[in-house]
Order: structure tokens, then sequence, then C-alpha cells
């Protein structure tokens, strides 16, 4: 019993799907991610550089990478329910 | 008032866990709570979790002495949610069980695995556990009263009882509380912050008592003679740091003697007055000159010397953003401060702090913390801090046992969102707390870790007793977690899988309880050895340790289907001692030990830039020259 998982997943069959995803979408944060720190590295003093209403970029992109995050997150979240619903509604009308 | 809600809160928390622990009757229920917290509650508990001692003392702490570099943390320990939430989350779901082990070993069944990812687990467990007891011994000093080594020792005895009493089931619903109310808390701060806005006058606009400290210029000479017939220089220090002065006042009754930074900068000479603590050879502390007392403290510090341009200002209630704009407004200066250590003439052990004046544009950058201008070692340094910060969220081992005790991979996805709705939210938080601390006044030059409670202390005893009681549930929380998965690495994966101990139910729970008493001890004794070091900067080290030994071993079993038992296991193995040797003579340590940081051997002090892609390359190399075997299939 204690090896058992609490809940048995079964085989998913949008597993594959929302791991294409899941990649391609870290690959974009990661890219986003990496331009911070690779402007900091090079040329910090982009950073001080006023963009809009008194913010300078490194606050500004910093906050977007915040925001970011979750838009990525909500929007992964609805393409696996989106795929998760096909594969459902496949399975149903199979029966 | 303030002991009393602080009391109230630690004794409802520990009556919750008493009351959950009598209905874990499984190990299941133990160590995942049985798979059955919904996913709302996991993801709020992922928070209360992340959310921890590093995040709301560290981060705070650091911003507000060195602005935006302390807010870095912040970007990322976020940005790595990102990496557990799309590559992570699901998959590792449906590969493991309870542990991180469970995961690892499901595709090869070795027993190589289950000890080395037990290990790992034990290691990093400890590695995070450490700054959550320095936070503890900080928190409970100002609090109760107590020294820092019994806040350390009251921590630990009360998140062992916890954990021994209850197990993951207590630790969720725990961590859903403090999380919640940690974010809500924050928020109502912030507002506070914002409400009174900006004033070079700090202390509620002038209100309250603060301490200016002064600045006296002096004609240069050997040693330089201050323009103020009152003050006298009767000793100079000088360093690479810069150049001190030992400066005696002479009052109406009395000399006191504080040392004081020389300023020198084009052709005049300033003496810029600081704090100081001096440590005699026989044992006595000196305070700004007079003996140690409750009376006689470091003062607190920490100002706008010019807003906008002006040298006497105060803003009204500003916006987030106005806040924002009106700090780092190239015309804003804000007085920020640095420590020097040095002995004096007669020997005795001189600690200064001292205040800069920094424009407003460069606190709201990075550079103030990490040299991004300095040498290219310097900036390696940043890099591999920000990698570590990335990578490692994805492979704490307290973060991962939270994918097992919802009741599916789709229910793990939904609580990684959740938690990084309310994390990135706590975390925007976290620049006005910090920022709000840098220039109201309160912080204690000597342990920036105080720094959000001592803001909340400035807006009254109420605020600051609540937001205290919640930092301490922080730390309980975050440790609870912590202790489980470590007693899980020795009771489930060491006992019951790598050596097959085929207890009963019951003896494993026990098993588990008594690890979980062991290793609250050894964190305890490392959180007493480690006082005085910022937590967020220990949680950055924990973080490399983890995205080291961990993520390389996750990432290729997921992705690379030519992944070896023998290829994880050298990568758990080289990521894990690398990491660790890297951090134990790095310059940070080296001070830590009392040596001279400039003769550490290793001159980095995040060492996650070679450790991580060590693990990595380790682990392809030792697979591609041993022999593939067949993989259990976990869809």
């Amino acid at each position: 019993m204690l090896h058992e998982p609490q809940v048995n997943p079964g085989k998913d069959p949008a597993a594959a799907y929302k791991s294409r995803v899941g990649v391609r979408l870290f690959c974009v944060y990661a890219t986003f991610y990496l331009l911070f720190v690779a402007i900091n590295l090079v040329q910090p003093a982009l950073m001080e550089i006023v963009v809009v209403a008194g913010l300078n970029l490194a606050v500004l992109y910093g906050m977007l990478l915040i925001v970011s995050a979750l838009v990525l997150a909500l929007w992964y979240d609805r393409a696996c329910r989106r795929e998760e619903a096909r594969h459902q509604n496949q399975t149903t009308g199979d029966h | 008032m303030v002991l009393g809600i602080f009391l109230t809160f630690v004794l409802f928390i520990v009556g919750l866990s008493f009351y959950l622990g009598r209905q874990t009757k499984t190990s299941s229920g133990y160590y995942a709570a049985g798979g059955q917290i919904h996913w709302f509650v996991n993801g709020i508990a992922f928070a209360g979790d992340y959310l921890s001692a590093a995040s709301f003392l560290g981060i705070c702490g650091m911003i507000a002495t060195t602005g935006y570099d302390g807010f870095l943390y912040s970007i990322g320990f976020l940005a790595g949610w990102v990496v557990a939430l799309f590559v992570i989350a699901e998959p590792l779901r449906r590969m493991g069980r309870y542990t991180f082990a469970d995961a690892v070993d499901a595709p090869f069944q070795s027993r190589g695995i289950q000890l080395m990812a037990a290990i790992s687990t034990l290691v990093v467990s400890l590695c995070y556990l450490v700054p959550q007891m320095v936070g503890a011994g900080v928190l409970v000093e100002p609090l109760l009263g107590l020294a820092h080594h019994w806040g350390v020792l009251m921590v630990g005895s009360i998140v062992i009882v916890i954990v021994a009493t209850a197990g993951m089931a207590s630790t969720t619903y725990v961590q859903f509380l403090k999380g919640g109310l940690l974010i809500l808390f924050s928020a109502a701060l912030v507002w506070a912050v914002c409400a009174r806005g900006l004033s070079t006058h700090p202390g509620d606009n002038g209100e309250k008592p603060f301490y200016n400290h002064r600045v006296v210029s002096a004609e240069p000479g050997n040693p330089p003679r201050p323009a103020d017939a009152g003050l006298a220089v009767v000793e100079e220090h000088r360093s690479k740091t810069g150049r001190f002065a030992l400066v005696e006042e002479t009052g109406q009754n009395s000399a006191r003697r504080t040392w004081w930074r020389v300023d020198e900068k084009d052709n005049t000479l300033n003496l810029v007055e600081g704090e100081c603590q001096v440590n005699g050879k026989e044992g006595q502390s000196l305070i700004n000159g007079m003996p140690a007392s409750a009376d006689n403290k470091l003062r607190s510090v920490g100002n706008i010397s010019r807003l906008m341009g002006q040298k006497e200002a105060t803003t009204g209630p500003l916006s987030p953003v106005g806040i924002l704009a009106a700090l780092g407004h190239p015309e804003t200066t804000v007085r920020t401060w640095k420590e020097v250590r040095f002995d004096s003439q007669a020997g005795d052990k001189v600690t200064a702090y001292f205040p800069v004046e920094t424009p407003g544009s460069r606190l709201l950058r990075p550079g103030m913390k990490f040299k991004l201008e300095g040498t290219a070692l310097e900036r390696l340094d940043f890099a591999s801090l920000m990698l570590a910060l990335f990578l490692g969220t994805a492979a704490l081992p307290h973060i991962l046992i939270r994918y097992y005790t919802v009741p599916s991979p789709a229910s793990a996805r939904k609580s990684t969102l959740v938690a990084i709705g309310s994390i990135g939210l706590f975390y925007v938080l976290t620049l006005f707390m910090g920022l709000g601390a840098m220039t109201n006044g309160v912080l204690n030059p000597a342990d920036s870790n105080m720094a959000a409670p001592l803001l909340a202390k400035s807006f009254g005893l109420f605020l600051f007793a609540v937001i205290s009681a919640i930092a301490f549930a922080t730390v309980l929380g975050t440790v609870s977690g912590l202790i489980v998965a470590a007693s899980g690495a020795v009771a489930h994966d060491l006992a019951d899988r790598f050596m097959n101990l085929q207890l009963p139910e019951k003896a494993k729970i026990t098993l588990g309880k008594i690890s979980a008493l062991g290793i609250g001890a050894v964190g305890i004794a490392l959180g007493i050895l480690f006082k005085g070091m910022n937590v967020s900067f220990l949680v950055g080290l924990a973080f490399a340790v983890a995205a080291s030994a961990n993520l390389p071993a996750i990432v290729m079993i997921l992705f690379w289907k030519r992944a070896t038992a023998w290829g994880v296991i050298a990568s758990i193995a080289m990521g894990m001692v690398s990491s660790l040797a890297l951090i134990l003579l790095s310059p940070d340590l080296y001070k830590l030990y009392g040596l001279d940081p400039l003769k550490a051997p290793v001159a980095l002090a995040n060492p996650g830039i070679i450790s991580i892609p060590l693990g990595f390359i380790t682990l392809v190399v030792v697979s591609l020259l041993t022999k593939p075997v067949e993989r259990h299939q976990h869809n």
C-alpha cells in the first residue's frame, strides 16, 4: 500500500502535447530572463533609463518578468485544459 | 500586547497540528497528506512553503540595504516557478509517489539512485534549514528579548513537535494559513507605506524621534582637525575599505570616543558620523563609545537626504508607481549603510557602520551589491546567482513533495498556477516593503533581516505584533516542510526502500518522527553557528546546491532517453559535492570561519555557474559510458 500512488493517473493521452507546449513556453520565458541578465552584464547603465511614468528599465523589466510568468502560466493551463477536454470528448465519442 | 498576539498565534498553530495529527494514521498520510489536498489549498500552501524567512525577512532586508539588488532575488525566485510549472510539475507527479527519490528512481528501480537521491534530499533540506533557523533567532531577539540561540532553539523545538505530531497534513494547512496571512498583511503594510508617502524627515514625517548623523568639515592633517571645537581626532585607521577616525567628543561631564568615516572629495575633507560597536580584549562591549546595555543600542538608520532635488520635502500619500518614480528620481539621494570591520591600535575589534549618500537612480538598478561594472569575476558571480535562482526552485525537495499531496497531475499543475499568482504578488510587495524600511529610519545597521517587522513597528505595535507572528509562522511552516522532506528521505527512501527493512506502517511513521527529531537538532546547531548572515544569501546557496544536485537528474530523465542509472547517480553526487565544496571555500564562508575572505581559494560567492553545468555534463558522459537498461514506463 505504501508504494502505491495516491491516485493512479493512468495513461494521459495529452501528456506529449502538454510537454511540448511547456517546453516552448519555458524557452520563451528563459529567453526573456536571459536578456535581462545579459543587459545587466553587458550594459548595466541601460537599466537606469527612465521608460515610462518615471519608472526606469530595471523596475519595469523586473515587474514584467514577474507578471509575464503568471500570464504564460495561465496560457499554459488553458492550453492543457483544452487538450485534456479534447481527448476526453474523443474518448466519450468512442464509447 | 505584542507578546499576547504572538503567543496566541503560535499556540493556535501548534493546536491545529495536534488536531490534524490525530487524523494521521498511515505513512501516506504522514508524508503526502493522503494525496487528498485540494489544488487551491495546495497552491497557497506552496506559497507558504516557498515564502520562507528568506523571502520575507531576507529579501526585504536586502532591498532595504542594497536597493534593487535585493529585488533580483524576488525576480529569480519567481522565475524558478516557470521551470517548475512548464517542465517539471506534471511529469514528476506521474512518476513519483512520496519523495524526490521516488521520482528519479521510478524509471530505473536502482538502489544506488535511492541512496544518492536520499542523501541529496537531506543535504539540500539542511542547507535550506540553516537560513530559516537564522531567521527565527533574528525574530525572537527583539520580540521576546531572548538571545539568538534561544530563538533558534525555540523554533526548532516547536517545529519538531509540529512535525512529530502530524506530518504533511498539518504542515499543509499551517502553510495555507500562513501563506494567505503573509500576503494579506504584506499588502496592508505596503498600503500603509504608500499612504505615508516619502519624506526627508523619517519617523512618520518627523513626528517620531530620529537621529540625524552629523557631517563635520575638517582641515587636512595627520590627524585631521574637525571644524567643530568639541571634537578631536585621536586615532586614524586606513585600509582598502577607506579612512576612519576615532573622534573624541567632549561633553559637559564626560568624553565619548566614536569611529567616524573620513570622506575626502574634491579637496574637501569631511568627517561622517556613523554607528560603531567596539569589543575590547577583556570582553567589554561599547556601543557608540558607551557600555552596551538595554538602553544603549545601535540607533535606527535609513533616510532620504534629498527628495527630488529638495533638502526638506514631504510628498504625502503616493501611489506605488509614485513611490518608485520619486525614489528613482536622479535628484533623490538616500542614506544607505555599509559595514566595515577592523582592529584599532589598542587591538580592540571595531565594527563601524557608516552612511553612504546613494542617488535614487543607482538605488533602483542593479549594482550596489553585485558589482556589475566591476571585474569579470564579479559579473560572473551575478550570472551564477541568477542561474541558480532560476533553476533551483524546481529542484527543492520540500517543494517537489508537495506535488504528491494533490490527487492528480492536473491538480499539481493547477496548484502551481495558484502558487505563481500568489508568490508573484508577494514578490512585487517586497520591493515596496524593502524601500519603505530603507527610507523610514527603522533599520538596524547590524542586521538587515529585521527590516520588514521594524517597518511594521513604525506604523504601530499591533501591525508589528501581527507581522512578527506571521514571520515566525513563516519560519515554523517552512522548517516543518523541510523536516518532513528530510525525514521522508531517512525513513522512506533510506530505511524502507534502500535498506528494504519492511517495517509495519506504524513503525514507518515512528521512524519518520525520530528522523524529524534528529534533523531538527542538526538544524538548530547550524542555525546558531550561522548567526548574522543574510538569510536570502544563505537560501541562494541552498538553491545552488539543489539546482546542481537534483535538477540535472530530473530534467535529463524526462527529456533524454539515453540517461542511465549510473549517469543519474554520478550527476547527483557531482552536483552536490562540487556545489558544497565551492560554497565551503568561498569568501563569505571564510569570513564566517574568521579568516581573511581575500584568501579564500574560490573567488565566487555563488557556485551555480560551475556546479550546475558540471551536474549535466557528468550525467551525459557517465550515461554514454554505461550500458542503458530498459526503463519502467510512467507515461
